[in-house]
């Protein structure tokens, strides 16, 4: 953080040293990227387990302003079947079994009515008061944190770097799906900035998913709905606000499973090391002689 | 190899993920976690107030849009003999107090109540758990209460002290409850002590003398429903004590004969069986001291999100 922004970039001018085995390390990730990021995956899981927490004092989802409570357009519940309990989803008018999981669960041996079980939330126990008090303080965490992170963004030029793709990526879209499907990413020179999926993905996590989430968050709040009463309506009323949050909050889910599974098989500890030191290794260096590609 | 690496991140993942939420539980349970935990309400009531003015309102909706089934919740039928002789009258005797930090107490009838200054509105219900319903409520605005008795300069809060027993703490601490009114949490015993040790304000009219008699004969001393706003939200001209639903009286499931409306904070702070209006200048002597039943128990005193 002592260096010139130019340093702190994770592209072609990144600060580049040769380390131990002869590789070429990259300063990829400066250090306010570095501490958010982690902040953020903390925040996150808090919010998500005390978001389940809060979710499961009244497990439905609803269009609209208000609940329709005989339809619901999403459910989870648990019923009798045959002389057993059964957990069940509603998805509309479709049902599932989710016995185990989803509606019906054991925690220490005792099983429980509840939507989620309890590994999944925060308390573990079904605490309606305490889920809210984790979420609403996580909450601002979330802001600050993400405020922090945008702003050093936009002015360090990071932001830009990280999520807008060159002319170049996007000419050659099939070719960086090509490289996800057979899990073989670039080294080298192309290494140093992030490949297009990579770029488009996280640019519609940080600009579009994130701020929906919050905002979503916001028209669920009687108190925000009397200040700003267009903000509810943004999502068409408040349970379609609702819907809208559970729903962003299962795809930042799918965007976390999908982002471990590649930080994993691209070089777990490649990828842990820039994350935590900053340095970023791009492959060997190349005897003299070879041409870059 | 990366099944092998793949299964120890799982594992590790998974511990992790145990211990550290046993760690966040235990963390909320000790005196400094909680307090941490509250900062979020004190943020959120500081800048919310910042994004609105006392006069503020919610949104109101178009009759169209009013819900079929107004979904009642908490206390629905409550329990108190002095309630239910009320009721049994068409709640013709009831009398709602309006005392403590006041120049003029006043005591008033329904018929009182409906010969002052009405205001009808259509609007959200958002209850804690989750659900919305909207309804169309009509009722006399707090404001002209306070006015007509005339506020200390001393009073700070509005109280709302209710005829619904939501349970009982007896006299050896033991813990009775007539209904389960949703999740309370297991380590409230020292606090039910300290309830039945402690004078609970709030108990209702003249009428429940008979059953303070039966109550204390059984030993055991009623915990009646509670809440409180501050002067911020009292003045709001949407913040009325309703005796209509949808161009009816309101149902004993709903709230009757009287109950509060604050459009800008969630459905627990709206009071239902409303008896008395206590002006005060701090919760402190009241209930455990958070300003409402549901606040004794962990919810936020600011509701408004």
């Amino acid at each position: 953080m002592t260096a010139s922004p130019a340093i702190d970039a994770p592209d072609k001018d990144a600060p580049e040293r040769i380390g131990r085995n002869g590789r070429r390390l990259i300063y990829r990730h400066p250090l306010v990227i570095r501490l958010t990021h982690w902040i953020n995956a903390a925040v996150l899981l808090v919010l998500l387990m005390s978001g389940l927490q809060i979710f499961n004092a009244h497990p439905a989802l609803y269009w609209g302003s208000v609940s329709t409570f005989d339809t619901p357009a999403l459910a989870i519940t648990s019923e009798e079947s045959g002389g057993a309990n059964r957990g069940v989803v509603y998805l509309g008018e479709r049902k599932f079994d989710t016995t185990g999981v989803l509606g019906l669960s054991t925690s220490g041996g005792v099983e429980a009515d509840r939507a989620f079980p309890a590994w999944a939330t925060l308390p573990s126990g079904q605490d309606l008061a305490t889920g809210r008090r984790w979420h609403f303080l996580f909450a601002w965490f979330l802001v600050i944190n993400g405020a922090i992170y945008l702003l050093y963004g936009l002015f360090s030029g990071q932001l830009r770097r990280r999520l807008i793709p060159e002319g170049d990526q996007i000419r050659d879209f099939g070719g960086s799906v090509k490289e996800h499907l057979l899990l073989k990413f670039p080294e080298g020179e192309e290494a140093k900035r992030y490949n297009v999926i990579q770029k488009l993905t996280y640019c519609g996590v940080v600009l579009v998913l994130l701020p929906a989430m919050v905002l979503a968050g916001l028209a669920m709040s009687p108190g925000v709905d009397a200040a700003w009463p267009w903000l509810p309506e943004l999502f068409g009323g408040r349970q379609s606000a609702r819907s809208v949050h559970f729903i962003a909050a299962g795809l930042l889910v799918l965007f976390v499973v999908v982002h471990l599974v590649l930080v994993l098989v691209s070089g777990v500890a490649n990828n842990l090391r820039g994350m935590i030191t900053g340095w970023f290794s791009i492959g060997k260096v190349r005897p003299a002689g070879e041409s870059a590609r | 190899m990366i099944l092998h690496r793949r299964r120890l991140i799982t594992a590790t993942a998974g511990l992790l993920g145990t211990s550290l939420l046993t760690g966040c539980d235990r963390f909320a349970e000790t005196d400094a976690g909680r307090r941490t935990l509250r900062l979020g309400e004190d943020a959120n009531l500081y800048v919310q107030r910042l994004l609105m003015s006392g006069q503020t309102t919610a949104r109101e909706f178009p009759d169209s849009m009013i819900s079929p089934w107004f979904k009642p919740n908490g206390s629905i039928d409550p329990p108190d003999s002095a309630y239910k002789a009320l009721a049994a009258k068409n709640f013709s005797e009831f009398r709602l107090t309006v005392d403590g930090l006041v120049e003029t107490p006043l005591s008033l009838s329904l018929a009182d109540l409906r010969a002052l200054p009405s205001r009808t509105q259509i609007t959200r219900h958002d209850c804690v758990e989750g659900w919305s319903c909207i309804g169309k409520w009509s009722g006399v605005p707090l404001a002209e209460l306070l006015k007509k008795a005339g506020l200390k300069p001393q009073a700070r809060y509005a109280v709302f002290h209710c005829a619904d027993t939501l349970e009982y703490a007896s006299a050896d601490g033991a813990w009775l409850r007539p209904s389960e009114p949703g999740t309370v949490r297991a380590a409230h015993a020292a606090y039910v002590q300290l309830a039945a040790a402690g004078d609970w304000g709030g108990s209702p009219t003249g009428a429940a003398d008979a059953a303070a008699n039966d109550d204390a004969e059984a030993g055991r001393r009623p915990i009646r429903y509670y809440e409180s706003i501050d002067l911020f939200d009292a003045f709001n001209p949407q913040t009325i004590l309703a005796y209509d639903l949808n161009g009816k009286s309101l149902p004993v499931s709903n709230g009757a004969p009287l109950r509060l409306r604050v459009e800008r904070q969630l459905g627990y702070k709206n009071a239902k069986y409303v008896m008395r209006v206590e002006m005060v200048s701090s919760l402190a002597g009241l209930g455990e001291g958070k300003g409402g039943y549901w606040e004794d128990r962990g919810y936020e005193w600011y509701a408004g999100i």
